[in-house]
């Protein structure tokens, strides 16, 4: 074939240094010209403690499902715990559950019990926290449920407006969970840890996270900005700034049947796209693949020098 | 001072089930006119041999 | 060796040898020799911009590491409080859509030119696998903008990566790890992946037009 031998035709000069220095100098100049025209975006993050002072309500109706265990990380399954049918497949094969429980949350100790047990000289919360470790699984959830379900009719989800009821000792439980989250003490006991057992140097944020994620502010703040998952967020930024725009296949299958409505979409949409790398990356294999840019014909505009001789 | 403030919201077209943001579009736009400007744009003759 | 005279240079033995360097450096030299890798020639075909576009992207390139330097210099946190801090990392988001804009417009072109033909199949693997390295380059370089930003993009990736079995060990929440992949890992793998791609466009030569009818070998 003639492709792969060495062109002994009409050659042409060309300096390929020159060419790498001009690209430099051009690509430098735009970078510049685009930064000094239209900056970077830098939307400070949500801490927990602005969570708890702005949105009070979302902040304790999200502590008390970390606590009765019916939080989207309490109900996630592995890798954060083994929630019972929890995991997404990728048809048969459960993905999710074989990977494993490898970095357990214990959303009603490592979230509320466990920081509120570092408060010092509080007797109220201490006998409040003892009545709840006394008592049985059971009677827990029964608290915490009824104290969920009163607080969503309380008027704005204002947990000082909650109506009275058997909660135990939920509501103060909450109550100095809030404050100590107000404080902004609760943005550093999630991140090293409860301190007696806390590490110092803290770089891996998937408690707080995890916590931030279950409730509905950042998520409120996010689609505010058309970053959710259903508005093709994935290759939105924040303002008015272009985003990671080549991400565009990857979202679009989110956005479509059966994807949108299926509650293994994570596992399906990223099987998808593992099997469409391989052919991108394999189209020189691909019969029929291979050979569409011939029919296509945009190679003639390309070559029409040397087609025309 | 930036001379192009980009804080504001995106506006966003939609198209169907497309949803996609004014500044992506341009970006997108742009290069799609840059490599047809590529491909159709005369290239210098070289000193052959 | 043809062209030298007199006596050979200190460096070269004379001779067949059994040192691994003159080995390494013989099959170098053979298959890459001097004026094929910095060459000043090329076929007269390669006339179109559309040809610019490879060295545009390594241009890009260049100027992302530079600039992502900078920000490593001072920082994660340097461009939220200081004002050239912000202008610097505006470099270096600008010089990453750059790097994508024209990545993709030399995928067009190198796809609409069939370039993997004539034992160019590696030349193609290289460059896609490179095209997919930096999708997760840059997908590390949001995660760790230490903003809100890099807040949502962390708690909604999870679920993906969850989903199959890998979240817990490429744990997007933890900023730490995705720091590292960010400044060292990804991009020591594209640097490899890029060079590997250049060497295979030298070694090959630029892939030739299609072959009208009449030279087509029956």
């Amino acid at each position: 074939m003639t492709e792969t031998k060495e062109w002994t035709g009409p050659t042409r000069e060309f300096d390929v240094v020159k060419e790498f220095l001009i690209a430099l100098v051009v690509v430098s100049v735009l970078t510049l010209a685009l930064a000094w025209l239209f900056s970077s975006p830098d939307d400070r993050p949500i801490t927990l403690a602005r969570w708890a002072k702005a949105a009070p309500g979302d902040f304790v109706a999200t502590a008390v499902t970390e606590l009765d265990g019916t939080s989207g990380t309490a109900t996630y399954g592995p890798p954060y715990n083994s929630f019972p049918g929890a995991g997404q497949k990728l048809g048969p094969l459960p993905l999710q559950r074989w990977g494993g429980v490898r970095a357990r949350v214990d959303t009603a100790h490592d979230l509320v019990v466990g920081p509120l047990g570092e408060v010092p000289a509080d007797p109220q919360l201490h006998a409040a926290l003892a009545e709840w470790t006394s008592a049985p699984a059971a009677v827990q959830t029964r608290w915490a449920t009824a104290y969920s379900d009163a607080l969503a009719k309380a008027p704005d989800g204002n947990p000082a407006k909650v109506a009275a009821g058997d909660y135990g000792p939920v509501p103060l439980m909450m109550t100095r969970l809030l404050r100590l989250g107000q404080t902004g003490a609760l943005d550093g006991l999630l991140l090293a840890g409860a301190a007696s057992q806390g590490t110092f140097y803290a770089t891996d944020y998937t408690t707080p996270l995890l916590f931030l994620a279950d409730g509905t502010y950042l998520e409120d703040a996010a689609r505010a900005q058309h970053l959710g998952g259903d508005q093709w967020g994935m290759t939105n930024e924040t303002g008015s700034w272009p985003g990671q725009a080549w991400l565009w296949l990857y979202t679009f299958w989110y956005q479509i049947k059966p994807f949108s409505t299926s509650g293994n979409a994570d596992a399906l949409v990223w099987g998808l796209m593992a099997v469409l790398s391989v052919v991108f990356v394999c189209v020189p294999f691909i019969p029929g693949l291979r050979s569409l840019p011939r029919h296509l014909g945009v190679h003639r505009l390309i070559w029409r020098q040397h087609y025309r001789g | 001072m930036i001379p192009i403030d980009l804080h504001r919201p995106a506006h966003y077209v939609h198209w169907g089930v497309v949803q996609i943001s004014v500044p992506n579009l341009i970006v997108i736009g742009l290069m799609v006119l840059v490599f047809v400007l590529a491909v159709l744009v005369p290239f210098p003759k070289g000193r052959g041999r | 060796m043809s062209g030298s005279t007199g006596a050979a240079p200190v460096s070269e033995s004379a001779g067949p040898s059994r040192s691994w360097t003159a080995f390494v450096r013989r099959r170098a030299v053979a298959a890459l020799p001097p004026d094929k890798l910095l060459p000043d020639r090329q076929p007269a075909y390669v006339a179109s911009w559309i040809y610019v576009f490879g060295v545009l992207t390594i241009a890009a390139f260049i100027v992302v590491l530079a600039s992502g330097t900078v920000i490593a210099l001072e920082g994660p946190q340097w461009y939220h409080r200081s004002s050239v801090g912000l202008f610097v990392n505006s470099l270096h988001l600008w010089s990453v859509e750059l790097f994508f804009f024209f990545m993709v417009i030399h995928l067009w072109g190198t796809f609409f030119m069939a370039a993997w033909r004539g034992r160019r199949a590696l030349t193609w693997v290289l460059g896609a696998v490179a095209f997919l390295a930096s999708v997760g380059a840059a997908f590390t370089g949001y995660l760790v903008q230490t903003n809100f930003d890099s807040q949502w993009i962390a708690t909604q990736a999870k679920d993906g990566l969850n989903s199959v079995g890998i979240g817990a060990w490429f744990n997007v929440l933890d900023l730490g790890q995705m720091l590292l992949f960010h400044v060292l890992l990804l991009p020591v793998a594209l640097a490899a992946l890029i060079a590997g791609h250049l060497i295979m466009v030298r070694r090959r030569g630029v892939v030739p037009p299609f072959p009208t009818e009449d030279q087509v070998s029956p």
